[in-house]
């Protein structure tokens, strides 16, 4: 069972740096995030993409084949997948059919979703990932911390350490050199690779183009290099019109790193004669998020971590602590309904509910009530607030309904604190309370008391 | 195809106007009936300055919230339509909590449609007192300086905006000074506060941390949770432990 990680938490916040120079990044990118929406209508923006993705994720049947029809006549090949193992799968049949011993990989959370760097190895094919924060934990053996940033948790001297064990090279912490370093050895993968393969930002159905932003380069190489390219899409990520793409594009370099604009926007626009193209367009549970109304606006997300980078729980805890994919309050809300709410567990309720993520989110997502519609599912399901909770819940619902049985329940806690005061003993609530502050005490005279006593 | 919005809050809607002879009602939080009387104490005497008396149903409990947010929505659907039937007599309910406030006016609808009129009748102290009653000098008299910490939900949920800070810079002889990151989380969060206490207590320490470096003397809220959560860390740490917490009624109803 996925859930979030209690020990990752503890260890995350009594680490001896704290969590390693996290906050004041995040603030950093949040400030840079402020600065570069105020040069735009903002909130304009904002209710323009949201409007673009209601209507796109409201006709996505139609829109999806549309896609197809555009993609195909542009001479790429179009697969389907309803699972992640289906599309692993897709992805491994390419690769053999084309031969394929070495991948290229531009930045793709989806192929995290795939685990396609696994199934790659055990196919016996050599996959490099090319984002060089991707590349950076690739090389580390871990996981992205950050669905922008992957390699946020890492301090450069930690990556200078790794890339001297790993490149061979000599120790410097200076991020040129780093960067030198990682490049030589990417450029060669390019041309050796039998493909290329990333993730879409935006697929557009009029058109039948594959629209990808970034900042370093490594998409384009990944995409045109090689002779093989596989985008890798979501269901939700199609829009409908070219005339949509700009509003996006406006809020996602901006909501994602502060930049006005990503350093690349790509328009693949088909294959060259000699060279293949597909694209696996992939369900993976996004079905269950659209077919739950309470959630459906989740599909809206357009995967530019801004709503973790103002979280103040992912600040402390960072991305592992959540124990998949995406993390943060996009990965609350939308983990447990792809992957299932019994394997989610308790991730709902790893939020204090504060709004924050829907405050910066550029797409308007109303993450906060989603998350509160998660816990109910996850209650209702029997993941989370089982046992001594849902007990306590009746018994409080009960002296909740009745003005005597109310009273019943407060001397009851005025008993209770009397003897947890004289054996030294408090319950796991009140203990987790009282380990980090004072507990006021229960008045001599309660409101309702003087209340009575008044009139 | 339309889509269905969990919830609406209720944003930029002008609100309706307190008229004399329309009963008020006051709604204390649960916690805040045993944990914080004198609160409900302030309210009584903030309103009877002002020539509103506030009427008290004795039989009121809770929301419903906690369970709410627990995602026990049968339990707080029991008692949210018990806090209807309490308090339909009455044309306004006024709570000094944005939580609860948040809980009644914008996550009602969701919890059930039938609870939306009830919902939209309460409304948290700092909008009542400046949108419904179009007041924001209240003849408060509070000599210290104060900081006043935002709660989530009267700030989102709610969007009560600057209307506490126009209260608090109306109250005479206080001087309401900057707090960093006044918008910022305490920490509370009701269950989670013990759930994932060490995360909670970790986004607390951040909050004191600013308090003490605001200045202020005395830490101002409009909602006892948040207060309960930072009190209870101030009074740990002998740095800030001369620091008060106040509700904003507490301060609104001082002379």
């Amino acid at each position: 069972m996925i859930h979030y990680d209690r020990h990752a938490v503890h260890d995350a916040l009594t680490h001896p740096h704290g969590p390693p120079g996290l906050p004041a990044t995040m603030e950093r990118i949040v400030a840079d995030k402020h600065a570069a929406q105020s040069q735009v209508p903002w909130q304009e923006l904002r209710a323009r993409v949201h409007a673009i993705k209601e209507y796109a994720i409201a006709n996505l049947a139609w829109l999806l084949v549309e896609f197809e029809k555009q993609f195909s006549a542009r001479g790429g090949t179009v697969l389907w997948a309803r699972s992640a193992d289906e599309a692993a799968a897709q992805f491994l049949d390419i690769c053999k059919h084309h031969n394929v011993r070495s991948v290229v990989k531009g930045k793709s959370m989806l192929s995290e979703e795939l685990e396609l760097n696994d199934r790659l190895a055990a196919a016996g094919i050599d996959a490099v990932e090319t984002d060089l924060g991707e590349y950076i934990v690739q090389l580390a053996g871990q996981k992205p911390s950050h669905i922008i940033a992957p390699a946020l948790h890492l301090s450069r001297q930690d990556i200078g350490k790794l890339f001297a064990a790993k490149l061979g090279i000599a120790y410097t912490d200076d991020p040129q050199a780093l960067l030198a370093a990682a490049r030589t050895r990417l450029r060669q993968r390019y041309l050796e690779a039998g493909l290329g393969m990333t993730g879409v930002n935006f697929a557009v159905a009029e058109s039948g183009t594959v629209v990808t932003v970034e900042n370093e380069g490594n998409q384009a190489l990944s995409a045109a290099a090689p002779p093989v390219y596989v985008a890798l899409m979501g269901i939700e990520k199609v829009i409908p019109r070219l005339a949509d793409l700009p509003p996006f594009l406006h809020v996602l370099a901006r909501a994602a790193t502060g930049q006005k604009l990503s350093v690349y926007t790509h328009h693949f626009l088909g294959p060259e004669d000699g060279r293949t193209w597909y694209c696996i367009i992939i369900d993976a549970g996004r079905t269950n998020v659209l077919a739950d109304a309470a959630t459906r606006e989740a599909l809206y997300c357009i995967r530019c971590g801004a709503c973790m980078n103002v979280c103040p729980i992912y600040r402390r805890v960072g991305g592992w602590a959540y124990g998949w994919v995406y993390p943060g309050p996009i990965g609350s809300v939308e983990t447990p309904q792809m992957i299932g709410v019994e394997r989610a567990g308790e991730l709902p309720f790893t939020s204090s509910l504060c709004g924050a993520c829907q405050g910066e989110c550029p797409v308007d997502i109303d993450l906060p009530h989603q998350l509160v519609h998660m816990r109910r599912k996850a209650v209702a399901r029997g993941a989370a607030g089982k046992g001594i909770e849902r007990s306590a819940f009746r018994f409080w619902a009960r002296a909740m309904s009745s003005l005597p049985a109310y009273r019943r329940a407060i001397r009851l806690a005025r008993f209770g604190a009397g003897l947890s005061a004289r054996i030294g003993w408090k319950p796991g609530p009140l203990a987790a309370w009282t380990r980090h502050r004072d507990l006021p005490p229960i008045a001599d005279e309660t409101f309702k008391e003087w209340w009575e006593r008044r009139a | 195809m339309a889509l269905t919005k969990p919830c609406a809050r209720m944003e930029n809607v002008a609100a309706p106007r307190y008229a004399s002879g329309q009963r008020v009602a006051l709604f204390l939080p649960c916690y805040g009936d045993v944990l914080f009387p004198d609160v409900g104490r302030a309210m009584v005497t903030l309103f009877a300055r002002l020539g509103i008396t506030l009427e008290y149903p004795l039989d009121q409990t809770c929301c419903g919230q906690p369970a709410f947010n627990a995602g026990h929505w049968d339990e707080a659907r029991t008692v949210a339509t018990r806090f209807a039937h309490v308090f339909d007599a009455f044309d306004w309910i006024v709570v000094p909590s944005g939580s609860c406030g948040a809980m009644c006016r914008v996550f009602y609808p969701t919890l059930d449609p039938a609870l939306s009129a009830i919902g939209g009748r309460v409304y948290e102290l700092s909008t009542f007192l400046v949108d419904v009653l179009g007041v924001v000098d209240v003849g408060a008299r509070f000599p210290y300086s104060v900081a006043y910490h935002d709660g989530c939900h009267a700030r989102r949920e709610l969007k009560v905006g600057d209307a506490p800070y126009r209260l608090l810079r109306s109250v005479r002889e206080a001087r309401l000074v900057d707090l960093a990151g006044s918008d910022e989380c305490c920490g509370f969060g009701g269950l989670f506060s013990v759930k994932f206490d060490e995360l909670s207590a970790s986004m607390g320490e951040r909050k004191c941390a600013n308090v003490l470096a605001s200045g202020a003397e005395v830490l101002v809220s409009a909602d006892s949770s948040c207060l309960m959560q930072i009190g209870g860390m101030l009074a740990r740490d002998p740095a800030t432990r001369p620091i008060r917490t106040m509700h904003l009624a507490e301060v609104l109803a001082a002379t």
